[in-house]
């Protein structure tokens, strides 16, 4: 009797489809927060519009005024679709070699991104294997690696900048010098764990086949950190991205996103910042998914299991 | 006795020393080694303490080989104060230099081998070996600085830096508070706080969380450190946009890692914990907070160096007249490159006094994790 009273008294449990489960929380959460962004791009813009309406002397409705705040010239928070439709004008409505095109500016800082990339995560994995391999540098480099992470590199970007300067160095290398400073790091971290992955008992396997160092380097120790170096070059590869964009600020560049940040703050152009981070951010995506595609082909070339 | 490599090294390095008392020690004119009795005396003591290195025993080695160090460092940095010297170095000055380097090496790759069996003394060594290192990059660069003649204005010497560094704290302290204090800390614990209580909120409501995990995530790998100028725009020049950076970039790292957390409590022990009929705020305190430490903390560790850097490319797009990143595109654009270190200097130390801090809370807080545990 009181079993069946229990039973009643708890509600039939509604089961959702899996795929409804996963993703309507974010689609829903994704909608709410557009529909905060719209509240509050008109309650920010509110104030300069009105005060255009007044100086014009214009009689205005409150429909009006929220349409107004919804398309200013330079608001304070420009609303979604006007971000959305000024980073379709600067990516399609001009030819992609014309300075006034966001493709243009992409590729600039694109392009120190990937040297600075390549150079950063050469050094790092270079750095790795020596750390590995001589205990004296492990003690005495490794500290002094960590450290150099806790100084805020923008504090030392105009020092390379000015110094590669001086013996004529100018343009990408000096962007991509300190992308890379930025991206090594956790590159070195993921590699050093990575090579000392084997467990004992697979390093006693080798010495009693007599291997050499190289052959324990090359078909154990290397072999195991493949993965830890793919996880680390996903997050030093948006990273490099960063630093990238974050040198074009002191080096007073022309070209790049972070110009293009630093010229719209100069001039007011808050829709053109937002238009900048939006590339900024589908560069990340894109850089990312090229990174996850190169594992997924190096994993099936070593014979991962899908 | 055996003749190892390392005994060769030594001698060699003795041999180096000695044979420098008889080379030139400038393109200039200028008087030799054997004119200055003191230099020459810790010269010839330099190469008698690394001959003995290469024929005691290991531990007393080590000593006898890093005191050689020592005293040929100051003769060298010594010789380099010589306005006839500096600059124009030649094989006198930089053979002792290069015997002290190789013995330098052989000293902390045989301190990197010690193993003593006392806790202490093998703490000592592994924070002595960096040190030694750090030291000895200095030296380097101060002798290369001073012994090639670099331009001052290009690659100032760490001697300079360090006069700047401590010939003008008021300006420091100013840049420090300015930046640190009111940008940085303010910015990060409005950050970390907000990102903790969505998190903790989020955990609440589990479809809350299952949205905003994928979102936080997503945003975490974005370039945030763009919205500086949105920032600047919106809350003026002074340190509060500063803070504000601070605060965008530190939420979403908070956020994601300590959700992770909330939720890397086992099966077994929610069981348990219902099975007391424990309340919700119970278990949060109780378990769920507990078990999310170590996430949190690691989240508070990235954003001290995330914090940082926010607040100072914030400054790349307006500050009042004072603050490091200010001062630093400001210097450098004047090329006083001296005080240009001296604010980096400053960004190092208390960056890493910063991280520091957060380590040992950590260490403090959950001594009771597996990593900790030896």
């Amino acid at each position: 009797m009181t079993s069946s009273r229990l039973s009643a008294a708890r509600p039939a449990e509604i089961r959702w489809h899996p795929t409804v489960v996963r993703y309507a929380p974010v689609v829903v959460i994704v909608l709410a927060l557009i529909a905060i962004w719209y509240m509050a791009a008109i309650l920010m813009n509110m104030n300069i519009v009105r005060g255009a309406f007044e100086r014009n002397d214009t009689s205005y409705t409150t429909a009006e005024l929220i349409a107004g705040t919804l398309s200013a010239e330079r608001p304070l928070l420009p609303a979604p679709h006007q971000i959305i439709e000024t980073f379709g004008d600067d990516v399609f409505g001009w030819p992609v070699t014309s300075p006034r095109s966001l493709v243009y500016h992409s590729w600039v800082t694109l392009s120190a991104t990937f040297l600075g990339f390549l150079l950063g995560a050469g050094f790092g994995v270079i750095l790795a294997v020596m750390i590995v391999h001589a205990r004296t540098l492990q003690k005495s480099l490794l500290p002094w690696i960590i450290c150099s992470q806790m100084v805020p590199i923008l504090a030392v970007a105009p020092i390379v900048i000015v110094v590669l300067g001086a013996i004529g160095l100018r343009g990408l290398l000096p962007k991509a010098i300190i992308s890379a400073y930025l991206c090594f790091f956790p590159v070195t971290i993921g590699v050093v764990k990575g090579l000392s992955s084997p467990d004992p008992m697979q390093r006693d396997l080798m010495r009693t086949w007599s291997a050499t160092q190289a052959q324990v380097f090359w078909k154990l120790r290397w072999p195991s950190a493949v993965p830890y170096l793919f996880t680390s070059l996903k997050v030093s590869i948006t990273i490099s991205l960063i630093g990238a964009i974050v040198a074009e600020l002191p080096t007073g560049a022309q070209a790049g996103l972070g110009a293009r940040l630093l010229a719209g703050s100069y001039y007011g152009q808050t829709v053109q910042i937002w238009a900048a981070l939006v590339a900024a951010s589908v560069l990340a995506v894109g850089l990312i998914g090229l990174v996850s595609l190169v594992e997924r082909w190096v994993g099936q070339l070593m014979g991962a299991r899908k | 006795m055996t003749l190892s490599w390392q005994r060769l090294v030594c001698f060699g390095a003795a041999l180096g020393m000695m044979a420098a008392t008889l080379l030139p020690l400038s393109s200039e004119p200028t008087a030799s080694l054997v004119d200055r009795p003191a230099l020459l005396l810790a010269t010839l003591l330099t190469a008698a303490l690394y001959s003995g290195a290469a024929l005691v025993g290991p531990r007393l080695s080590i000593a006898l080989a890093l005191a050689g160090v020592v005293l040929s460092c100051c003769v060298t940095l010594a010789l380099l104060r010589d306005s006839t010297i500096a600059g124009y170095a030649t094989r006198g000055v930089w053979l002792p230099v290069l015997a002290t380097w190789i013995a330098a090496w052989l000293g902390v790759a045989k301190l990197a081998g010690v193993k003593p069996h006392d806790k202490t003394a093998s703490r000592t060594i592994d924070l002595a070996i960096p040190l030694l290192f750090g030291a000895f990059v200095f030296y380097l660069w101060e002798v290369a600085v001073r012994g090639f003649g670099v331009p001052t204005v290009l690659f100032p010497p760490p001697s300079a830096i360090a006069a700047r560094f401590f010939g003008s704290p008021w300006m420091l302290w100013q840049d420090f508070f300015q930046t640190f204090i009111l940008g940085v800390l303010t910015g990060y614990i409005i950050g970390c706080g907000a990102g903790f209580l969505v998190a903790v909120i989020a955990h609440r409501y589990t479809f809350l969380g299952r949205g905003l995990l994928p979102i936080g995530n997503f945003v975490s790998a974005l370039p945030i450190v763009g919205v500086a100028p949105i920032m600047v725009m919106w809350f003026g020049f002074d340190w509060p946009s500063k803070a504000a950076v601070v605060v965008v970039i530190t939420f979403f790292p908070m956020l994601v890692n300590t959700l992770a957390g909330l939720n890397a409590a086992g099966h077994i022990e929610r069981d348990l914990m219902r099975s007391y009929g424990a309340a919700h705020r119970q278990t949060l305190q109780k378990l769920y907070l507990p078990a999310a430490m170590p996430f949190i903390f690691n989240a508070l560790k990235i954003n001290s160096t995330l914090a940082f850097i926010g607040a100072i490319v914030a400054e790349f797009f307006g500050t009042p007249t004072v603050g490091i990143g200010f001062r630093i595109s400001i210097e450098a654009g004047r090329m006083a490159l001296d005080v240009v270190w001296a604010e980096i200097a400053l960004a190092a130390i208390a960056g890493m006094a910063f991280y520091g801090i957060v380590a040992l809370a950590e260490r403090a807080t959950t001594f009771w994790h597996p990593s900790y545990r030896t």
